[in-house]
């Protein structure tokens, strides 16, 4: 029998992310961002974290406003519907925050090499831009064979990925159906996999669709039930996007201030899953969820 | 945008608007389209859903369509946009799709663009010495180098439209001529900027962009001021025709709230 990795989401972010992590998270742009996850980090304090990811929307932006980062690789860090990351804009500008500019290729491709094995990718994106001169792990190569001028993305091997995803059984075998970003490389590339789950379910729901596994359950570490723990990005078949809550915090990140007292509310006020619904309100639950369900057809497996 | 001077203030469009309509313009029917965030989005709908029926959509997230959405949405990861799409798959099958050589046309916004249609989305200022930090590239680069032309769409501000910029984040044709060449670029290169006053295209040898169209309210002597050197002009310059009837029923059925188009 394979090993029971249910723990709590505290338990979880203590045992996987110590200070100094390299965390790879939101891996799957828009969609599924682990923002749960991300406020327990922020609860605990976590400190000099370096975060890996492509988009990576709001959640950097607040981990980087609790003051737990000291570097980022990504390819974007904002706020998809409304422009800048004031947070991030703060500590970069001010000097706190060291970077390294991706695309959001470049990302997937390091990553990959890490999973791979190997210390590089090459690639055709990037030739000719600047982002050589803030990214030290991005050079130009030349090919072997062709003779052809390359980028060379250098593997990031993160020691954590935290993903969130529909379903999952209690030792990390877990179904994801939607757009899967880089999902796939970010969790083959990391040390440590940390599953936060809408549902746990039956090891036989999962193998019942093997094709809709995300990652090996074996190269998870931890599973934790986190229902809506994805809010305010979307979870398909669970909840549609909070596009109000991207925009209040727009205007909450504007200064130090407005981020502190958006933090205390949204975050430091949180213990478990159930009073961020009960913050959220039943109201604001049914307005999110889903309206019109839409069932795929099965898949026969059979022999 | 009231005091904006070039606004069209007795009709019944916006910049936004006729931006959206000039960007759905660029797309052929059957194109493969690397669909952008904000405007591009409606560009690509109201393209769609008018003269390009069989544009196929290709979205970073992982996602293609070959349909609309059933339902208007404000971002790309929004579930209608998901739902009965034609593909849900990984970032690297889309950057493969890319890769090949198999996306016609992309769209990429963007801070600050040079005259040779370089694009600027992470630094304002120089990397030791950093006046603003924008939010960076995210798939904008891999569009400017890897799709076979690409559109940049943005505000036309003299601080906006500048000689050089001051970190190139999507290449367009960097100093001009075959630069892309020699830099290792194997194909593409922006084929217009659509901005908030007309529309800018390339110099098929100089590579250096030359102003195809005014729109309607703005005159070149605007678009000179807003810009920051000597701004080349078609020899047939053109006036951007505003938004048909078709056009804008199209962006007010996509953009039912005017989030991206007020």
């Amino acid at each position: 029998m394979p090993k029971e990795k249910r723990l709590s989401l505290p338990d979880a972010i203590e045992r996987f992310i110590p200070d100094n992590s390299r965390i790879v998270m939101g891996a799957s742009l828009e969609s599924v961002i682990p923002f749960a996850a991300g406020h327990e980090i922020m609860r605990r304090g976590r400190r000099d974290l370096t975060l890996i990811g492509p988009i990576s929307d709001i959640l950097f932006d607040q981990i980087i406003g609790a003051g737990c980062v000291r570097k980022v690789q990504a390819a974007w860090v904002g706020n998809v519907i409304t422009g800048s990351g004031y947070n991030f804009r703060r500590a970069v500008e001010s000097g706190r925050l060291e970077t390294e500019d991706h695309t959001n290729l470049t990302i997937s491709l390091a990553l990959r090499a890490a999973a791979m094995g190997v210390p590089y990718l090459p690639t055709r994106t990037a030739l000719g831009s600047d982002l050589f001169k803030t990214n030290p792990g991005l050079k130009t190569t030349t090919c072997p064979f062709t003779g052809d001028r390359l980028t060379a993305a250098a593997a990031i091997q993160p020691d954590v990925a935290v993903l969130h995803v529909q379903r999952s059984d209690v030792y990390g075998h877990a179904h994801a159906w939607g757009n899967l970003g880089i999902s796939r490389e970010a969790c083959l590339a990391a040390h440590n996999i940390i599953l936060t789950a809408e549902e746990i379910v039956d090891p036989e729901v999962i193998t019942s669709d093997p094709n809709r596994v995300v990652v090996p359950g074996f190269r998870v570490s931890a599973v934790v039930h986190t229902p809506w723990g994805a809010h305010p990005s979307p979870v398909p078949g669970h909840y549609n996007r909070d596009h109000q809550a991207f925009l209040d915090y727009r205007e909450a990140s504007k200064t130090p201030e407005d981020f502190a007292a958006w933090k205390a509310e949204w975050v430091d006020g949180i213990g478990s899953p159930a009073d961020y619904a009960a913050l959220l309100g039943r109201e604001r639950m049914a307005r999110l969820a889903i309206r019109e369900h839409d069932h795929s057809e099965p898949v026969d497996y059979g022999c | 945008m009231a005091a904006d001077p070039t606004r069209n203030a007795g009709s019944d469009y916006t910049q936004a608007d006729l931006m959206v309509a000039a960007a759905a313009r660029e797309i052929a029917d059957g194109e493969v389209v690397f669909v952008g965030m904000r405007l591009p989005l409606l560009g690509f709908l109201v393209a769609k859903s008018l003269h390009a029926p069989e544009a196929v959509g290709v979205y970073e997230l992982g996602i293609i369509r070959e349909s609309l959405a059933s339902e208007p949405i404000l971002t790309m990861g929004d579930l209608p946009n998901l739902r009965r799409s034609h593909w849900l798959a990984d970032t690297a099958d889309m950057m493969a799709i890319l890769g090949r050589g198999d996306v016609d046309v992309s769209f990429i916004g963007g801070a600050q663009v040079d005259r040779f249609g370089n694009l600027n989305t992470t630094i304002i200022g120089r990397p030791d010495r950093i006046e603003t930090r924008l939010p960076g590239s995210g798939g904008a680069c891999d569009l400017a180098c890897l799709a076979r032309r690409h559109i940049i769409i943005m505000a036309h501000r003299k601080h906006r439209f500048v000689d050089r910029v001051d970190y190139i984040t999507s290449p367009g044709y960097g100093d001009g001529g075959d630069w892309r060449r020699r830099v290792g670029l194997a194909r593409g290169g922006p084929s217009a900027v659509i901005t908030t006053l007309g529309v800018l295209r390339f110099d098929p040898d100089t590579r250096e962009m030359v102003l195809a169209s005014v729109h309607p309210g703005a005159t070149p002597e605007t678009i000179q001021n807003n810009t920051g050197w000597p701004l080349r002009r078609a020899s047939d310059l053109q006036t951007t025709p505003p938004p048909t009837a078709g056009e804008l029923a199209m962006i007010r059925r996509f953009d039912p709230h005017r989030y991206w188009t007020r």
